[in-house]
């Protein structure tokens, strides 16, 4: 296997990664406000990833940094060609990335409903701009000989992309709804769960037409690959499991079934890693937008002595603050030392 | 305005704000840390409150840090995708070892110290805050070696137009980013410790927990005083490295248009930009440039003019490579006078330590919380200069800055994210210093109960 494939399957596990992890913590700023019913629910349900967040959105910064050194003109092409999409998803993951540190640093209601809003706009516009681009290197976008963008932001938004957007939205939705009811005690765990369950139909829909538009997109008839077909049987897998209330093995499942969604994109989008809708010729693949073998070499000597550390690490995070949390822990008399 | 113009504006806005940040994190993350040891040995409460009061300070900083360091890493896909792909093959590799090596480590450190209080054992606990200090201090390390091979490429052999990346070992041990990241790192802890220094003296004048406060006031002294020597020491030595690698940028720093040997130093003038060769110069102290810029008390420093004549014969063209004079004479001195009134400062302050008048030093009170601007003027001057002086250079001797800007990014793109940037930078300052301060102001907080009971919800820091 040549280096330039394993980077490009480095890239599909960075992003794969970003939005297994991430992803649950996009579905949890969406639905706060909408489970958590006042001051001291919110910051129980926000607090549930609160020691995650920071480092999930590590692994986009990652993904980003990695295709750069990889294959620099697939960076370079991409964040020029899709650049206010790009200033959107930036201004989302700021005011999201701040909500967390500033909201609960002032006792004053329409500062945290401010911050509220910016969680959950930021955290419902950026996983749909980043399926509208992932799926936009999949369907083609004008590109030239010169490997430029030649089209408008009008022309990043085809239906299937903005399809693609939406059906990540859901998955984060039903992902971090099932997070919750994993996470948190009570109340709180009820309503997650029920809108985990209802969510499930919604989301296996999706991403069965996601892997059949797929399919017809790339011209591999109307059947959903594997990947997309075994998500949606865990995402219905999930539903039935939450139906049982066995929230453990149903967030293994919608791990699985946002990982493969993810993951189908990459395998379908091989060789190439962006389509050029103006001639195949002009398509960047892995071979002609990859870095030197020498540069290469290098990344992949830090990538294997670095990725499993960083894993190992994470995964002792998850292990410390595996508890649950309740309302109990954030209520105005029991909050001493809390901002 | 020109895409180029708009470009290397929003470029500029966006990583001057940035470094607002940044310094404060690396200095501040390493202070919190020593305090959170001694507390450790000791066993002196004070000490525990003192980290978390501090520690509030530092998480406000990192949030509006890490968030705008987003816009710095997509940034040069979006407005320099020329640029992008003619480096990426050396200058991505940096990038992506920051995000493997050093911002993972960071960020999730960064949690676990957060939420950790009560729940981890204390010297773990311990241990998470000193990697969030070694993982934003490494950070630092790759952009500088990045940065750095902007300003003095090595280690790369030019392939179809490309250049691609020969020995890594020659990028990381380039001279100028080995010099450049030890300055960065001191003038990181410059700005933190100015920063404890002006929150406890604050405090202290107002005679609001003095015991605590004194103990905070008399570490960022002792920390500030060798961190600013050794910041102007290595500063000056990075000047003599980049006289040899980028002598245009020294000799436009100097207002230097006639080669000159021996050389004086220009200590003030007036004029001197753009196309004033003849400055009126106030003051300047012979012998000093040549010794700045060459190590010797005779040393010649080649002037702008004939470096513009060897550049345009080498490179072609017959545009100017001189970059603004007037930015490079102004940053470096704004740089290292007000470099020299903060040393003059922590030695004043370090002087009433010693004497035990700290407390009661009026005037000292009065000024300190003050000089918590200097170090913010300070950097943002240094990164003018060094910045500024690579110009017309993106990447110096390869390729010019106007050849490194997006093709297929309009005008109106530009304009529209510089403004949505400007706005919402300016939006994040307002409410990050404003809660910067009320935290800065408010009294320190008792001492949590961190049994071994363990999780006590209200110990975490939590959100």
């Amino acid at each position: 296997m040549g280096l330039q494939v394993f980077w490009f399957i480095a890239i599909a596990v960075l992003w794969t990664g970003f939005f297994v992890l991430e992803g649950f913590d996009f579905g949890v700023g969406m639905l706060h406000s909408v489970i958590g019913k006042d001051d001291a629910e919110r910051r129980a349900l926000i607090n549930t990833i609160g020691p995650f967040w920071d480092g999930n959105e590590v692994w986009l910064i990652t993904a980003g940094a990695a295709i750069f050194a990889a294959f620099p003109p697939w960076y370079a092409t991409m964040f020029s060609g899709l650049y206010l999409a790009m200033v959107l998803l930036l201004v989302a993951l700021i005011g999201r990335g701040v909500s967390f540190e500033f909201r609960g640093k002032r006792e004053s209601d329409r500062w945290r409903r401010g911050w509220g809003l910016a969680l959950t706009f930021g955290s419902l516009l950026a996983p749909f701009l980043i399926g509208v681009a992932l799926a936009d290197l999949l369907h083609g976008l004008p590109i030239d000989a010169n490997q430029e963008y030649t089209g408008t932001f009008w022309d990043l938004l085809s239906p299937y992309s903005i399809f693609a957007g939406l059906t990540f939205v859901s998955l984060c939705l039903l992902h971090g709804a099932t997070f919750l009811s994993l996470k948190t005690t009570g109340d709180l765990s009820d309503r997650a769960h029920r809108i985990a369950r209802t969510q499930t139909l919604a989301t296996g829909i999706a991403v069965l037409i996601f892997g059949i538009w797929t399919q017809v997109t790339i011209h591999h008839g109307a059947f959903p690959d594997l990947l997309s077909t075994a998500a949606v049987l865990a995402i219905f897998g999930a539903g039935w499991l939450l139906s049982d209330r066995r929230e453990g093995w149903a967030f293994t499942m919608t791990t699985f079934a946002m990982g493969a969604t993810v993951l189908s994109i990459f395998i379908d989008l091989y060789p190439n890693v962006m389509v050029s809708s103006t001639n195949a010729a002009y398509n960047l693949t892995v071979t002609n937008a990859s870095s030197s073998p020498y540069a290469l070499k290098v990344m992949t000597v830090v990538a294997v002595i670095f990725l499993p550390i960083v894993l190992i690490y994470q995964a002792w995070t998850y292990h410390v603050f595996r508890k649950r949390i309740g309302t109990s822990d954030f209520e105005p008399a029991a909050e001493p030392a809390a901002h | 305005m020109t895409n180029l113009d708009l470009a290397r504006l929003q470029f500029a806005t966006t990583s001057i704000y940035h470094f607002l940040f940044v310094p404060v994190t690396i200095g501040l993350a390493f202070l919190v840390a020593l305090l959170q040891t001694t507390w450790y040995r000791k066993r002196d409460d004070e000490y525990l409150r003192l980290t978390r009061f501090f520690g509030a300070l530092l998480v406000i900083n990192i949030a509006v840090g890490v968030v705008t360091g987003l816009v710095q890493e997509f940034q040069f896909g979006m407005n320099w995708s020329a640029y992008s792909k003619f480096v990426g093959d050396v200058f991505g590799a940096p990038l992506a070892m920051e995000g493997l090596a050093a911002f993972f480590l960071e960020s999730t450190f960064l949690g676990l110290w957060l939420f950790g209080w009560g729940r981890l054992p204390e010297r773990v606990h311990l241990a998470t805050i000193w990697l969030v200090a070694f993982g934003a201090a490494l950070s630092a390390a790759f952009i500088m070696a990045a940065n750095s091979w902007m300003q003095h490429p090595v280690g790369y052999t030019l392939n179809n137009g490309r250049a691609e990346l020969t020995n890594i070992w020659a990028v990381l041990t380039n001279p100028v980013f080995l010099w450049g990241y030890l300055h960065v790192l001191l003038a990181s802890l410059v700005t933190g410790s100015v920063l404890m220094l002006a929150v406890s003296t604050w405090h202290l004048r107002r005679g609001s927990q003095p015991e605590a406060f004194d103990r905070t006031a008399r570490l960022s002294l002792t920390v500030l005083l060798p961190a600013i020597l050794f910041a102007l020491l290595v500063g000056s030595h990075l000047g003599v490295i980049e006289t040899t690698y980028q002598p245009m940028k020294v000799s436009a720093m100097e207002a230097q248009w006639q080669t000159c040997q021996p050389c004086s130093f220009s200590v003030f003038q007036i004029g001197g930009g753009k196309n004033d060769e003849t400055p009126t110069k106030i003051l300047a102290i012979p012998h000093l440039l040549s010794l700045l810029a060459d190590d010797s008390w005779d040393g010649q420093v080649v002037g702008l003019n004939e470096l513009n004549q060897q550049y345009q014969q080498q490179y072609g063209g017959d545009f100017s490579y001189i970059p603004n004079v007037f930015i490079q004479y102004w940053s470096m001195r704004v740089m290292a006078y007000l470099g020299c009134i903060v040393f003059l400062f922590a030695a004043w302050g370090l002087w009433l330590v010693r004497r035990k008048k700290l407390r009661t030093a009026k005037w000292f009170l009065l000024v300190a919380p003050w000089a918590v601007i200097l170090p913010f003027l300070i950097n943002t001057a240094g990164w003018m200069l060094t910045e500024n002086g690579r110009q017309p250079w993106i990447v110096q001797g390869l390729q010019t800055t106007s050849q490194g800007v997006s093709a297929s990014v309009s005008t109106t793109m530009i304009w529209i994210s510089l403004t949505i940037f400007v706005l919402l930078y300016a939006g994040l300052a307002i409410l990050c210093w404003t809660l910067m301060f009320r935290f800065g102001r408010k009294e320190i907080e008792p001492a949590p109960e961190l049994g071994e009971s363990g999780a006590s919800e209200a110990a975490a820091m939590t959100y």
